[in-house]
């Protein structure tokens, strides 16, 4: 059995309240940093931890925190970024539901180490049940001691507020989570200056994800180097994996990074296989942003080693074969599963979400929308695939935010593994409206290697 | 350390302050290598980055950390670093990258410059003409809004807008009090006024001028002209809210439109108060200083209306000057 750090006590009944929580051993973290600890201390040890950002970028969360600004007079902000709401990503709403303390005590021990006195957590607006939860947490701490005035009587100061946001998926780009939070719409800023010298209302900020944060309570009651054993290479640690799309069990997982990609979709402690008996066609390993991998590639890398749940060995590859970590949403599409319509999908929930501030994203995310419907519903030409990928690669890194990327990718990947599949449809316009180009090769090279294994 | 850093643009080197961006250091060059600014507006604070069309490849980002920057960059926010080189008019990647951009920006803009009163002074025009396809490869139905009236004096066209928040900045900052923002997200967003309130104020038809497209366009000249068949004269009066000094546009003797001066970037350099631009519009208001001077680039020049002179066909032949008098007259009239 894996080792669980956020989710070991998931189970248990009541851990949602602070009484139940201090019974196994919650906010132990925060009375070792606040007692024992120096606020740099705290930092060099998720430093040591080698815990990289869980939102999507993968980021060295210690480096983040050592970047911070630290001017006379002026004060710091912590705020976790809790506006979750990538398609295919729901580890956050589920460890918020479960184990609010869990983010709350990370809360203390990360706004300690970084000196700050007021942190916020941005929930999205959609996750009201959520947003309860964490407001009675917070009192629930309060009246514990563990909030306001002289945290424990290590004279530390910390007043924490759930801020609830309008549901913008935009807003989850730490910029524009600052913007919200001020109160203004919820644009992307313009970087440099970056959060850290002058985020929120222009003083120095750091913006975590709930994984992030909550994942710095087991390196401070176990130890950065405790921690840096699990896991493999720079990927340190363990990661809730948001399961979803055809398999036996879905559901949130936490795995130690490192476990391999087959291991976990068939694996019976995890997934458990492809739902209904059928066979894996394509995988999105990070959420709808990264790019997507036909079953062959999703398992095994270009040189045919096992694929692993690391930030490395997903991107391993580049674009070309690889894929990214991204938040961990990983998504399971079974062989009667549509690519295209799938790409199309996504394609429409970028539209709608861009902020529309940037032009090659405001309108190259419904350009390529209105491309993708067409091929989807059987009005497409075959010069519409070139002009997806030409599209793509125009808003590619020429926005503001890494919303544009996060459009573009999905829709280059598809092409890049499944054009076969993209000019089926356009070949067979009035056949791909109710059947499925199915697995066809995209599995081929190491349909072998599944079997043996199981 | 000095007080002046070297950047060097498209191989040409200038010395600048510190914390100039690099479009700043690169204006300061000038010429063709000044990257096409649609959305930034040197005169209002926080403009910029939006509209990507001057975006620029830094091949290198400074003396200290010579490492290229990883992805193009918006030259208008974007400050120099010492010894940066920039590629502009050189990549191809930035010429490439800057045509999609272009390509993005006239997707949904209903290319209605034939009955568009910005046609001739349009910044997406020129920038068409510059970088966009012959051809559009979108072939889908443009968005389209309803067009509203915000105020008496100003006609909002949301179907040209490129969303650049130039006039929103400009009721930020020149103006008490800003009614007007962006509804609504992506592609559907909107220049509006919650629920239609009139754009009132003093400042408000400034929104006219920063406008890079025929957005917004001035009520009082609306239809009653092309910019081209009007020639600029700039003149002065005596305004107790403003600076006063204007462009005024004549057809024959009358004044059609009064503008603020603009500058070779197309950015006014005073702001100018609604009843110079509204209310002013005779001669005898105003005290005429000289023709304005327009590019040679600009279709407005090609009138040619303070260099005209008779056509080499027409010098020698005494009917033909007889036939043109009254147009060569027009021309030295000012």
């Amino acid at each position: 059995m894996a080792r669980k750090l956020l989710l070991e006590h998931i189970n248990v009944p009541g851990i949602n309240t602070l009484d139940v929580y201090r019974e196994k051993g919650g906010y132990r973290a925060v009375e070792k940093a606040l007692k024992t600890l120096t606020p740099d201390d705290v930092v060099e040890e998720v430093k040591k931890s080698g815990l990289r950002g869980r939102g999507g970028a993968g980021f060295p969360t210690g480096m983040k925190w050592s970047f911070l600004a630290k001017p006379e007079g002026v004060p710091r902000y912590l705020v976790c970024n809790a506006d979750e709401s990538e398609p295919g990503t729901f580890k956050d709403r589920y460890l918020m539901t479960h184990i609010p303390h869990a983010l709350i005590e990370g809360m203390i021990v990360a706004s300690f180490a970084l000196g700050a006195k007021t942190s916020y957590i941005y929930v999205r607006g959609e996750m009201m049940p959520q947003i309860r939860i964490l407001e009675k947490a917070i009192a629930e701490a309060k009246n514990a001691g563990f909030l306001g005035k002289n945290i424990l009587g290590s004279g530390y100061d910390l007043e924490l507020y759930v801020q609830p946001g309008g549901g913008a998926y935009i807003c989850g780009e730490e910029t524009a989570l600052l913007e919200s939070l001020e109160g203004k719409r919820g644009n992307p800023r313009i970087k440099p200056p970056f959060p850290a010298i002058a985020g929120l209302y222009g003083c120095p900020t750091v913006v975590n994800n709930v994984e992030s944060i909550a994942a710095v309570v087991p390196i401070i009651n176990d130890g950065g180097d405790e921690y840096a054993k699990l896991g493999i290479g720079r990927s340190t640690g363990t990661k809730l994996i948001s399961a979803s799309g055809n398999l036996v069990r879905p559901g949130v997982y936490e795995i130690e990074l490192g476990l391999s990609v087959e291991e976990f979709i068939y694996s019976d402690e995890w997934c458990g296989g492809i739902a209904n008996g059928k066979r894996l066609k394509a995988t999105v390993a990070g959420g709808s942003s990264v790019p997507i991998l036909p079953a062959n590639l999703s398992l095994k890398l270009a040189n045919g080693e096992p694929r692993l749940m690391s930030y490395e060995s997903l991107s391993e590859g580049g674009f070309a074969t690889g894929t990214m970590m991204g938040s961990g949403g990983f998504i399971a599409f079974d062989e009667d599963q549509c690519i295209v319509r799938n790409t199309w999908n996504f394609s429409r929930f970028y539209h709608h979400e861009s902020c529309g501030q940037c032009s090659p994203c405001r309108e190259g995310t419904g350009w390529m929308e209105k491309v993708l419907h067409r091929l989807e519903y059987g009005h497409g030409k075959m010069s519409d695939i070139d002009l997806l990928v030409d599209v793509a690669k125009k808003i590619e890194g020429n926005t503001i935010c890494p919303l544009g990327d996060a459009a573009a990718w999905p829709v280059a990947s598809a092409i890049r593994h499944f054009r076969d599949e993209f000019e089926w449809h356009v070949k067979e316009p009035i056949k791909s409206l109710d059947t499925n180009y199915g697995l066809a090769n995209y599995a081929e090279p190491i349909a072998k290697a599944v079997t043996t294994e199981n | 350390m000095s007080d002046k850093v070297k950047v060097t643009i498209d191989g040409i080197t200038v010395e600048v302050a510190p914390g100039t961006s690099i479009l700043n250091a690169a204006r300061q060059i000038g010429g063709d290598i000044v990257p096409p600014a649609m959305c930034y507006y040197s005169k209002l604070e926080g403009s910029g980055g939006k509209c990507r069309t001057c975006i620029v490849k830094v091949s290198k980002g400074s003396e200290k950390d010579p490492r290229p920057m990883p992805k193009l960059v918006a030259s208008c926010r974007t400050t120099v670093m010492d010894g940066m080189e920039v590629m502009n008019i050189t990549s191809p990647e930035v010429i490439e990258a800057r045509s999609g951009v272009v390509e993005m920006l006239l997707i949904n803009h209903p290319l209605d410059c034939p009955v568009c009163d910005q046609a001739g002074e349009c910044d997406l025009q020129n920038l068409g003409y510059e970088h966009g396809l012959q051809k559009t490869r979108y072939e889908f139905e443009r968005r389209t809004f309803e067009r509203i009236d915000i105020g008496d004096k100003i006609q909002l066209h949301m179907n040209r807008c490129i969303l650049c928040y130039r006039c929103v900045f400009t009721a930020d900052q020149i103006t008490n009090k800003r009614v007007h923002g962006i509804l609504n997200r992506g592609d559907h967003s909107e220049i509006s006024t919650y629920i239609q309130t009139a754009v009132d104020n003093d400042f408000s038809g400034n929104m006219i001028d920063v406008c890079p497209v025929g957005a917004l366009t001035d009520k009082t000249f609306r239809f009653r002209n092309r910019v081209w068949f009007t020639k600029p004269i700039d003149a002065h009066r005596d305004c107790p809210t403003c600076s006063g000094k204007v462009t005024l546009w004549y057809k024959g003797e009358d004044v059609l439109r009064v503008t603020a001066r603009k500058d070779i970037y197309g950015e006014v350099e005073e702001f100018i108060c609604n009843t110079c631009r509204f209310d002013k519009k005779k001669t005898a208001d105003w005290v005429i200083e000289h023709p304005t001077v327009i590019s040679d680039t600009s279709v407005i020049a090609s009138n040619h209306y303070d260099t005209l002179k008779p056509l080499p066909v027409i010098q020698p032949n005494l009917k033909l000057q007889q036939a043109n008098k009254v147009e060569l007259e027009k021309t030295t009239k000012f």
